[in-house]
């Protein structure tokens, strides 16, 4: 139910722009694509020969974020990019959502492919880029042969390879598949594992801007990002800012799951009310109430449900209450939910998915997640809450990526939020909560 | 430049430096693992966090680069709890098993603990667990103990040029791990050992033998090649335990090849021989010293007297030490025989002065170099370190060898030809130059020799780019090619090509004193091998050579030898392969002795003995001393080795040594189908010297090797 207290900056509502094809006939396909204007904006610009430097003032003006969960705004990454150099430049989309919640870019793979496609031309035209990748989480493998027939098309039509639509402009894509490594999703893991090494993250700086694959400059994006590119381009940056509020520029594709009726994924505009969004997703499920919400994927800070009541669905909005936007990836939980197990699952992912390259994430993790598993097997101390986050602390910013962060996140807010049922389960070795069983 | 603070000190210092190089370099501490001053930052153990100036997250000083203004705290309270919090988490789970581990005592995680952990442990779930991996009969593994620092994995991937470990697994799971069934196969794989902070990688012939505390501390180099590296030898109750590297950047950096590392072993080999025997009625007969004296004398002054003093032939090793050297010729002087050679491995003896040609380190900075005949790993392992970082610079290496034999190094050409066509290679080069530029070559019998031959257009593409620009370019003669028929010719024609392009002439022999030892006979009128071996010898007498495996020479020699009378061998280990000698005098071995060695980079290194002489044995300087004052001869009186070495060495004067030498050349020579077939094997760096030859363990591991790859030698 929407909080009556809550006047929206502005009546934000849905927008398929990402996936603008999904509820069209053959979404994935590339007439399907041409038949809403697709690829003109490429075909414009190579036309009429527009500057990149025009091109990119034009994203710098859409206040495009990161989409990918850090929100760093695309603009600003793009023009870090070094210029005029010789030799190889990458592009490199990254495909590889891989935290619980989120499936986002899965669906743009999956009906909207060229539009990533188109996004990712246009950002190797701004940023001179020779090649680009595509890699694709290891657990979606359809996905990847139907972006790779994706590319196929558009090669055959002329949109990548060598002088695309004869032009002086070249640049060609390929998929790369990962193998279901969490981490990979790091800009420099995945980088690593598109040079065929491990996927452990690089340390920072260098940045990928001037030493990526191969040692060469590189730009990664996530998959929302680059599908949001035509659509700036062709309206205007000032249009696709307007469709956001302020600091949030554009539309988002929010990953809704949990006990709503109606999971999966929603496309609106930036700043709309969380209340809206769990209306569209048909509310709470079987008449319960909301207990919490993990706004933006398990690395985002857990938030409860009076206080996601009142928020707006955008950087600013979600910061406020102490949380983040992240990937757009909601995790709704009703009032039969336990906090404990639920943090026991996610501290196994984090543990589970650590590339043990350095110490504090490769030991804090399983340190956490054992401390949390005790707990639930009816073992938990009372000091254990105390280590929780003391150990949670002592991983976090340590680390070389933020994965580490991210391990901590969830511990600490669960415990901000629930240190009631997490004391009550220590005490009396059962959960607080009569979990039904769904 | 740039200006900072470390601790409130303020320095300058050079851009591009990290803080952790920085910190060193003024004496502040701070507490590492996985950064080791000669390998990549991998920055995964957090250890090295410290605080920076505005910086809300503490950084790690090995992977930061320090800036203009920086400030940084290594001892505040922030840096502390970092440090601490890395401390306990690598703690967690790491075994309690101290004081049954090899690392104990001078373990990086133990001392680090205590100086930066906390006295107790929060922990109190399970413990993870490593299966131990079998990675050769060198190292030890521990993998429980195993911190994942990856120093291991990156020294055998940029040091010993191929990554032969690897951290597998994700997590927790991560664990150090050879590929499948496979040992670490590389000729310095030791250094690893060295490398571990912790006790996961251990020396398996050192294994629960000796606490680091018990163990006395003494330097020495190693003589198994050229390089002359620094070792320092652990001792207890004057015995060898182990032997480690002693860093100096000039020569072996802060490393040693396994061969250095573990031919201790053959110290205490049973075929040591420990007290002097000599053959009565066809029958050995262990004596004392002074018997055998008089029987070395007699027999020696009744050949003198029956067969003439030219009778007489000296043959000594490569290995052995100047003053060794030095009484070995001073005695075939005074007695009036010229017959005494070194030189045991070679077919050709028309060259002295060929040494490096620069310093060691000097090889990193190449831009363009060819080397001909070597073997690189086999002959010299940390030489070819060396060019492996050249060709990391950027440099470029061309190699033409008789084998394929892999340096594990990226090279730019490279030749697989017959050894006796390594002349025929230099000449095409030198036809090619000319080509290029007939004013460059200024001697005249090689203009002679080169303009017969055709040019070759494939020769003169690549060594146009070879001589392009200012480059530095150096051409290198290996161990193998001086060993061929032509090598004095070899030596001509390098020498002259490297003359004309302005670059350096170096040879890669591996004669453990070469240099030494040229120093000291290339002035006399002798007789060499070849010439000895074509002589009715009478009395023939080895300083610590094997006659059987270590003269790899084509030339007969031994069966010259075999003729003699009377044959005395000075040597430290016996066996079979002495059953045709007469007398057998046991010397010490080069940890035993004093004694000095001329590296291959014309470094001077005197050692002093660092345990006693096993058994009866003594060092060869005095045994010669005593013989030569046996024998009646002048002026063997010396108290120490070091009087010894004054005459060869003047004490204030600088070293001068003889500059390159060679004969003429033959202006109407073509190839052979006997040289082009002329071949030389691969010599494993296990079967180089009597010492290494008995080391169990490195035989071990060639054994293993050699039945992993069937193919044959690697």
């Amino acid at each position: 139910m929407p909080d009556e207290r809550i006047i929206p900056p502005a009546q934000k509502k849905s927008f398929p722009l990402c996936l603008a094809t999904k509820h069209l006939e053959n979404p994935a396909d590339i007439n399907t694509y041409l038949s809403i204007g697709g690829y003109e904006t490429i075909k414009k610009i190579l036309n009429e020969k527009i500057a990149p430097a025009d091109l990119l003032e034009q994203i710098k003006v859409s206040g495009l974020r990161g989409r990918g969960g850090a929100g760093f705004p695309t603009g600003l990454k793009w023009s870090f990019m070094p210029k005029g150099i010789k030799g190889d430049k990458y592009l490199v989309c990254n495909s590889d959502e891989g935290e619980p919640g989120t499936f986002k870019d899965r669906d743009i793979i999956r009906y909207n492919p060229h539009q990533i496609i188109e996004g990712m031309i246009i950002g190797a035209y701004i940023m001179d880029a020779t090649v680009g990748f595509n890699y694709i989480h290891g657990e979606i493998w359809s996905e990847y042969l139907s972006f790779g027939e994706a590319i196929k098309q558009a090669r055959k039509a002329g949109f990548l390879g060598k002088k695309i639509l004869n032009s002086s402009f070249s640049f060609d894509l390929h998929a790369v598949h990962g193998y279901g490594a969490y981490i990979c999703g790091e800009e420099t893991a995945l980088i690593e594992s598109i040079e065929g090494k491990k996927g452990q993250p690089r340390f920072k700086p260098p940045f990928p801007a001037t030493h990526g694959i191969y040692g060469k400059p590189t730009c990664v994006n996530n998959t929302e990002t680059f599908a949001s590119i035509p659509w700036i381009i062709k309206y205007g940056g000032q249009a696709f800012n307007e469709l956001g509020v302020a600091n949030a520029g554009g539309t988002k594709i929010f990953s809704v799951s949990g006990h709503v009726n109606n999971p999966g994924n929603h496309e609106v505009q930036l700043g709309i009310p969380f209340a809206e969004l769990l209306n569209m997703a048909g509310g709470i499920w079987k008449g319960r109430k909301l207990k919490a919400v993990i706004p933006g994927g398990p690395s985002t800070a857990l938030v409860p449900a009076h206080e996601i009541m009142q928020a707006t669905m955008d950087y600013d909005g979600l910061s406020k209450i102490g949380s983040s936007l992240g990937a757009g990836s909601l995790i709704i939980m009703d009032d039969t939910t336990c906090m404990v197990s639920v943090l026991k699952r996610l501290s196994y992912f984090f543990y589970e998915e650590s590339c043990g390259q350095c110490t504090p994430c490769r030991e804090g993790t399983g340190w956490v997640y054992r401390i949390i598993k005790r707990i639930i097997e009816g073992n938990g101390r009372l000091d254990d809450l105390s280590l929780l986050k003391d150990v949670s602390n002592k991983i976090s910013g340590r680390t070389i990526c933020a994965l580490g962060d991210a391990a901590a996140v969830p511990v600490l807010s669960f415990i901000k939020h629930f240190e009631v049922e997490f004391e009550y389960f220590i005490r009396n070795g059962k959960s607080m909560i009569e979990t039904s069983n769904d | 430049m740039i200006k900072l603070k470390i601790d409130g000190k303020s320095i300058e210092v050079e851009s591009k430096k990290t803080i952790i190089q920085v910190a060193d370099e003024i004496g502040i501490d701070i507490p590492r693992f996985c950064y080791h001053k000669k390998l990549s930052v991998a920055a995964n153990c957090r250890m090295c966090l410290v605080q920076v100036k505005n910086i809300g997250k503490p950084l790690p000083a090995c992977a930061t680069q320090v800036m203009d203004g920086m400030e940084v705290s290594t001892k505040t309270k922030f840096t502390k709890e970092a440090q601490q919090s890395v401390m306990e988490f690598l703690l967690i789970n790491h075994p309690l098993d101290c004081p049954i581990c090899d690392q104990g005592g001078e373990c990086d995680l133990q001392d680090t603990a205590v100086a930066y952990g906390t006295s107790q442990t929060r922990y109190a779930e399970e413990k993870r667990v490593v299966i131990n991996k079998n990675i050769g009969p060198l190292i030890s593994t521990d993998l429980t103990r195993c911190i994942q620092c990856t120093r291991c994995v990156r020294f055998l991937k940029e040091i010993g040029g191929v990554q032969e470990l690897g951290l597998v697994g994700r997590g927790e799971h991560a664990e150090i791990s050879a590929y499948v069934d496979k040992s670490v196969e590389s000729e310095l794989s030791g250094n690893i050992i060295d490398l571990c902070p912790v006790g996961a990688l251990t020396s398996k012939p050192f294994r629960y033998k000796a606490r680091t505390w018990e163990l006395i501390r003494r330097p020495t180099i190693s003589i198994h090649d050229s390089l002359g590296s620094n070792l320092e030898m652990h001792i207890k109750d004057d015995h060898v335990m182990r032997t480690l590297p002693k860093e100096n950047d000039e020569i072996n950096e802060c490393w040693i090849s396994d061969r250095d590392r573990f031919s201790y072993e053959g110290f205490y080999h049973s075929d040591r021989l420990l007290e002097p025997m000599i053959k009565k009625n066809k029958k050995w007969q262990k004596v004392d010293w002074e018997e055998a004296l008089d029987f070395f004398t007699q027999n020696i002054k009744k050949i003198i007297k029956r067969d003439g003093e030219d009778s007489l032939a000296f043959l000594h090793s490569p290995q052995s030490s100047l003053e060794e050297s030095y009484l070995i010729h001073k005695m075939a002087n005074q007695i009036g025989s010229s017959n005494i050679d070194y030189r045991i491995t070679q077919n050709n003896f028309d060259f002295s002065g060929a040494w490096l040609g620069c310093e060691i380190r000097e090889i990193e900075t190449f831009d363009n170099v060819i080397i001909i005949g070597s073997n690189l790993r086999l002959d010299q392992p940390l030489l070819a370190n060396r060019f492996r970082k050249m060709v990391n610079n950027g440099g470029k290496l061309t190699l033409i060898n008789s084998s394929d034999h892999d340096p594990l190094i990226p090279l730019e050409k490279k030749i697989i030809c017959k050894s006796g066509e390594y002349k025929l290679q230099l000449i095409k080069m030198l036809r090619a130059l000319y080509e290029i530029d007939p004013k460059k070559i200024k001697n005249e019998d090689v203009l002679n020799l080169i303009k017969k031959e055709k040019i070759n257009l494939d020769t003169l593409e690549w060594l146009k780019r070879f001589i392009r620009g200012r480059n530095k370019k150096a051409i290198f003669l290996g161990q193998s090619a001086l060993e061929t028929k032509d090598a004095g010719d070899l030596v001509l024609l390098a020498n002259a090509l490297t003359e004309s392009i302005s670059g350096i002439f170096g040879s890669l022999s591996n004669y453990p004193n070469g240099v030494g030892l040229d120093l000291i006979s290339h002035k006399q009128e002798l007789h060499n091998l070849k010439e000895i071996s074509e002589k009715n010898i009478s009395a023939f007498i080895a300083l610590n050579i094997d006659p059987k495996n270590d003269i790899r020479s084509k030339i007969n020699i031994l069966k010259t030898i075999n003729k003699a009378k009377f044959k005395t061998a000075i040597t430290p280990y016996f066996g079979e392969e002495f059953d045709s000698f007469d007398c057998v005098l046991p010397m010490a071995i080069f940890t035993e002795s004093s004694g000095s060695y001329i590296n291959i980079a014309r470094k001077l290194q005197t050692i002093k003995a660092v345990t006693s002489p096993k058994g009866q044995a003594r060092p060869a300087w005095k045994i010669l001393r005593v013989l030569g004052n046996y024998l009646g001869l002048d002026d063997f009186e010396y108290d120490s080795s070091d009087e010894v070495l004054c005459k060869v060495v003047h004490p204030k004067k600088r070293l001068t040594f003889p500059s390159i030498s060679t004969k003429s050349l033959d202006p109407n020579w073509t190839l052979s189908i006997d040289d082009a077939n002329e071949t030389s094997e691969i010599f494993s760096l296990e079967q180089s010297d009597m010492i290494v030859r008995r080391a169990a363990s490195l035989q071990e591991k060639k054994r293993k090797q050699l039945a992993n790859n069937k193919k044959g030698v690697l």
